[in-house]
């Protein structure tokens, strides 16, 4: 059984098809999409109602804090290029995509695994977990043996030592990595639609749930096509630059 | 708690007799209807009064071993138990004798060393290229085949740059053999190949003298010593240590990562070619620092600072060794030059570079003739001559050129050899003109690109020239 994760896509259909046809190819048959589904990209009813598709086979969609701001869920956090991104999005939704938004979960708990956007402490107050106390919080308030989230946009996975301190690792793409059960794991699976570390290829993960392993991909998509659309919705030019350039 | 003793069935494998008891774990022959097989069952050391980094260590050792290929330099990883239920691992026996057999009969001739810890030092460098630093490395984790090659084992505290590293919570205090241990693994550092390259120069140094270069370290306090005062100096305990020798066993262990060998590599090309050595101070060094340099140095290991890690592996490694093959009697013409400009731009790519040049000729003939130049040693001088006059251009420091004169009558297999033996990166060599009528057999210069183990650049001057 191969799960594979995406978050932050961010309604880039060219990044999330490209994803989703290497994870298939790699023999994936479980999907998770973990928050952050709209916002900043040009197809976000594309990106919606192909995720709705995956959803109504059995994926598991959780909500992120883009989503929520385009149901109209005030959030001071977000820039005011989210913010302008996001007003052009809510005239893109119809009645479908805003139904289907609505419906989803903050966090999705399934077995010994954990899906949600930002922090498993507190769902809704969409937390980074960017330092070893944020992740042990998520951990702890999760008690799974797996959390795999989103929301900050690399790719990193946290393992809980024997002393009950997390420890962070950069995870090395194409690498699978040996991820026992006897531990507990959070996963930062990396934005599938929009890169931020200088490098314009879109992340996900694939978790092989039968031989405990999790590996990280880098994935080349045509990003030309998803900046050209950007521009094209006469969307600030600094996202189109951002999917050019990864940064 | 399963009770492990020879004849005791795990997982359905059928343990023979006990083969090495270490600190951690234990290790069982198996045994089949005809006897042992070739495998060996590693069982971790659990239960009362046990340290739970055993356990750590076996999932660490499970986990870097499982990624790594086959190779003659480590045990292959066959099949491994679950740490939660039953934690083993079944592993390839190797047939060899553990490098302490050796260090019980110190001090060992310089030869011997030099052979020993050349094919160590190859074997480290094959980990090294795939990301793995060892970081306990001691006399019984290695083993010599029959064949001579070295073999590393036990890798529950090895470090992989590709998987998170299990071992970085037992951070408090330092894992690994005191007495090896090299001065940034004091200090929690795991991430650094030269750590094993500081292991090997205290293995040498072991097995030169017969004494350790900081005794057995009790105490924290005297396992930090190392941190800021080197070893009595190997020719000062036991003199008849060359001084080629020394100057390696003391490039290795320099306190800060930096100022030692860049890679394993270049420690088995020095062991394997001692004349070649480049004698500094630390060959002819009698003493140790004087105290006011040792009260200095005390004062500021107390914030010791570790040289950061190198980053993870980019397959070329960190020193790359080129090899120059000169035909003999090439003098200076075009492709003379041609190879020059060659070799210019290798070296301008990457500054750490070194560059071994080597001719290969038909031995001599053992009577010699009238005249010196006719003899075998003067024959011998004149190629190298003729290899120093092709290097002299480019400036290079002495430390980073070094000169071979190969005696065979088949050049292709002796490049290739030295080519293997060295572990060398690239060979740089000229080949025949362009426009050269097609030969019925392939030249030596198309023998050893088919045959080389690296990179082959053949170099042929512009035509018309």
């Amino acid at each position: 059984m191969k799960l594979a994760l995406f978050a932050d896509i961010h309604s880039n259909l060219e990044a999330i098809t490209a994803c989703l046809s290497h994870a298939k190819a790699l023999g994936a048959d479980r999907f998770a999409f973990l928050g952050d589904l709209v916002g900043y990209g040009a197809d976000p009813v594309a990106v919606l109602d192909l995720i709705e598709e995956h959803a109504a086979d059995g994926a598991v969609v959780v909500l992120g804090n883009h989503d929520a701001a385009a149901l109209g869920r005030p959030d001071d956090t977000l820039s005011s290029h989210a913010r302008l991104t996001i007003v052009w999005t809510q005239a893109q939704l119809g009645e479908k995509q805003r139904a289907f938004l609505a419906g989803l979960p903050l966090s999705v708990p399934d077995d010994d695994m954990l899906f949600v956007h930002a922090s498993a402490a507190a769902p809704e107050q969409w937390i980074y977990i960017t330092s070893l106390r944020e992740a042990e919080d998520s951990i702890r308030a999760a008690n799974t043996s797996y959390i795999f989230c989103g929301h900050v946009h690399e790719q990193k996975l946290f393992y809980m030592g024997a002393d009950g301190h997390p420890l962070p690792f950069r995870p090395v793409p194409g690498t699978p990595i040996p991820t026992g059960k006897h531990r507990q794991w959070l996963a930062i699976v990396g934005s599938a639609g929009q890169p931020r570390d200088r490098n314009n290829k879109a992340c996900y993960a694939l978790a092989d749930l039968e031989r405990s392993r999790l590996t990280f991909f880098r994935i080349p998509y045509d990003f030309a096509l998803a900046a050209h659309k950007v521009r094209s919705a006469g969307l600030p030019e600094r996202i189109a630059l951002r999917l050019e350039r990864g940064a | 708690m399963q009770a492990f003793v020879p004849g005791s069935e795990v997982d359905g494998f059928r343990l023979g007799e006990v083969i090495h008891i270490g600190s951690m774990a234990t290790i069982y022959r198996l045994t089949g209807s005809d006897g042992p097989l070739p495998l060996v069952m590693k069982i971790p050391r659990l239960g009362p009064g046990e340290r739970a980094v055993n356990v750590i260590a076996f999932e660490q050792c499970r986990m870097v071993l499982g990624a790594l290929p086959q190779s003659p330099h480590h045990p292959t990883l066959v099949t491994f138990g679950d740490v939660e239920t039953t934690p083993y691992l079944v592993m390839e026996y190797i047939d060899g004798v553990r490098l302490d057999g050796w260090v019980h009969e110190a001090p060992v001739g310089a030869d011997e060393i030099a052979r020993l810890g050349s094919a160590l030092a190859l074997s480290l460098h094959d980990l090294h290229r795939q990301g793995v630093a060892h970081l306990d490395l001691k006399p019984t984790n290695v083993l010599y085949r029959t064949t001579g090659e070295a073999v590393l084992v036990d890798f529950g505290l090895a470090h992989h740059g590709y998987y998170p590293d299990l071992l970085a919570e037992e951070l408090r205090y330092p894992v690994g053999n005191w007495v090896y241990m090299a001065p940034e693994q004091v200090v929690g550092i795991r991430c650094d190949p030269r750590s094993d390259i500081y292991a090997l120069g205290a293995m040498l140094y072991q097995l030169a003298t017969g004494r350790l270069p900081f005794g057995n370290p009790e105490t924290k306090a005297q396992l930090r010593q190392r941190l800021y005062r080197e070893p009595i100096p190997p020719r000062s305990v036991f003199p008849e240590t060359p001084d080629w020798l020394q100057e390696i066993i003391l490039h290795c262990l320099e306190i800060d990562a930096r100022n030692r060998y860049a890679s394993a590599a270049e420690v088995a090309f020095d062991l394997a070619n001692p004349s070649q050595v480049t004698l500094t101070e630390r060959a002819s060094r009698g003493r140790r620092s004087k105290l006011a340099m040792l009260a200095r140095r005390w004062l500021r290991s107390r914030n010791f600072e570790p040289a950061p890690c190198p980053p993870a592996s980019d397959h070329t490694g960190p020193a790359p060794i080129i090899l120059v093959a000169i035909a003999p009697g090439q003098v200076e013409d075009a492709l003379f030059e041609a190879l020059q400009d060659a070799a210019r731009r290798l070296i301008a790519a990457d500054d750490r570079c070194r560059i071994a040049c080597v001719t290969a000729v038909p031995p001599a003939a053992t009577l010699g003739g009238r005249r010196y130049e006719e003899t075998a040693t003067g024959r011998h001088i004149k190629h190298l001559v003729n290899l120093r006059r092709w290097a002299k251009p480019l400036q290079l420091a002495e430390e980073r050129v070094t000169y071979h004169v190969l005696e065979s009558d088949k050049p292709v297999a002796a490049l290739v050899d030295y080519a293997t033996m060295n572990d060398v990166d690239h060979v740089l060599m000229g080949g025949p003109k362009a426009g050269a009528p097609a030969r019925l057999f392939p030249g030596v210069s198309a023998q050893v690109a088919s045959l080389a183990p690296c990179s082959v650049t053949v170099v042929r001057s512009r035509a018309g020239n």
